[in-house]
């Protein structure tokens, strides 16, 4: 597969490696800060090929995992409403709210459909006049503007029982949070490739001046994540501090603007909730009052409890890259990928699923 | 959730593409690109073509990469005496 095949080659793997190996003398540790390359990590074995000095911490990239409890509960009462559909990508079916999924409401009669494409949700409502659709907005700043295009068509379109609910979630917030509250030593972040591809590097610079840390903008294989290791450790070693891509063939510094036009043009920001890391200002989306007739919660009520606690579960300090998932005594006992307690389980981006996966007892 | 696997436009049709990616064939909006056209790899995400490759520039960052990872007088004919730069930097990819 061409711009694939390449960066999977074993011997520039092993280039990279020995790179990396002549230049590491400080002891590091390095956040991942997406869930891809927490799975592409584990499943490549890569982390057996560093030197001591260099240790790999899973973050908060995993969208399903982020998704707050509270916002689950309020999806599970949008599908119980009886002419409601409810549209949405895969991952979320299974996602843990209160006291039910998405999954168990479908095998009890509610209409979850899933989604390739916001555009499929769309097709549905042009479909279906008598039903309201409800689109899940759940994901990073790759995904928004595919779902700012869609509500964009409605409006253009009039299709008025298009609806989103908007989960949204922005990255560059949840660094710094996670810096802010100092829980947990970070010297450097393996930053998310195509969320880059929307934002460019402009977003991390915060990252880089207030709180010294260098970011590299990485690719999905095992040879770009190499290689962003590599442009991370000579930094700290050359005692520089900068916003550097790795992954030049799918990322521009200054990102991709007509997404984040489309972005702009139906959202404004909102504090966003975390699971896991709790309520974060201006890291979340909401519609624009142009926009506002296809908020979910302009025609629902979807005022919840706060959820409690899922007694046991340490999902929370996953996220925050504070716990390993073998320190969680739920971890492949009550909580495994066929029977999962905890969000991180469920996804198969979650940090605990990819350890369960790849790390045989 | 990010599906890395470039993948080929092989037909367009009211700002609709066809694309080719390692062999399966998807329906992906091109809404977000400037100016994809047929022949182009793109990345796609959620259904929709987010960036379009440059060939020059992935081309370039890859010879980098294999000369830092001293494979390139194996790998590329051209030869070492071409290549300036020797570290891992990314400064190519303001290009």
């Amino acid at each position: 597969m061409k711009y694939v095949d390449e960066y999977r080659d074993p011997e520039l793997a092993e280039g990279v490696v020995s790179a990396i190996r002549e230049k590491s003398r400080t002891p590091v540790r390095f956040m991942e800060v997406c869930g891809t390359h927490t799975v592409a990590i584990f499943r490549s074995g890569l982390k057996e090929l560093l030197p001591e000095t260099v240790t790999l911490i899973s973050g908060p990239g995993c969208p399903v995992c982020v998704t707050a409890p509270e916002d689950i509960d309020r999806v599970i009462m949008l599908c119980r409403q009886p002419e409601v559909t409810v549209a949405t990508f895969g991952d979320l079916m299974r996602v843990p709210g209160s006291d039910s999924s998405l999954h168990q409401e479908k095998a009890r009669g509610a209409d979850v459909r899933m989604v390739y494409a916001s555009f499929d949700a769309l097709e549905l409502a042009r479909k279906h006049k008598d039903r309201m659709i409800v689109m899940l907005g759940i994901g990073f700043e790759t995904t928004i503007p595919t779902i700012a295009a869609a509500l964009h068509q409605a409006r253009q379109e009039g299709l008025e029982n298009f609806l989103v609910f908007s989960a949204h979630k922005l990255l560059p917030p949840a660094l710094d949070a996670l810096l802010s509250a100092e829980e947990v030593h970070i010297d450097g972040f393996l930053c998310p490739g195509h969320v880059t591809t929307i934002i460019g590097t402009n977003p991390y610079q915060k990252v880089v001046n207030r709180y010294g840390k260098p970011c590299a903008i990485s690719g999905f294989e095992p040879v770009d994540i190499l290689q962003s290791l590599y442009i991370l450790i000579s930094q700290i070693e050359e005692a520089r501090c900068e916003v550097e891509i790795q992954y030049t063939r799918a990322v521009r510094p200054e990102g991709n603007p007509r997404a984040r036009e489309m972005m702009d043009e139906v959202f404004e920001h909102a504090e966003g909730l975390w699971r896991g890391l709790g309520p974060i200002p201006q890291s979340g989306l909401m519609l624009r009052e142009k926009y506002r007739a296809h908020a979910a919660e302009s025609h629902y009520d979807l005022t919840v409890p706060p959820a409690g606690e899922m007694p046991g579960c340490r999902c929370g300090e996953v996220l925050r890259g504070v716990c390993t998932p073998p320190e969680c005594d739920l971890f492949r006992k009550r909580c495994t990928p066929t029977d999962p307690y905890g969000p991180c389980m469920v996804s198969s981006e979650g940090t605990c699923a990819a350890y369960f996966k790849y790390h045989p007892e | 959730m990010c599906l890395a696997i470039p993948a080929k436009i092989v037909n367009i049709e009211d700002g609709m593409g066809t694309v080719d990616m390692a062999g399966v064939q998807k329906k992906v909006s091109l809404i977000l690109l400037e100016d994809a056209q047929v022949g182009d790899y793109v990345i796609v995400h959620a259904g929709f073509g987010i960036h379009k490759i440059d060939e020059e520039v992935a081309m370039e960052s890859l010879r980098i990469l294999r000369e830092a990872a001293h494979l390139l007088d194996v790998e590329d004919p051209a030869g070492p005496d071409e290549v300036t730069v020797t570290g891992f930097g990314t400064e190519e990819g303001d290009s």
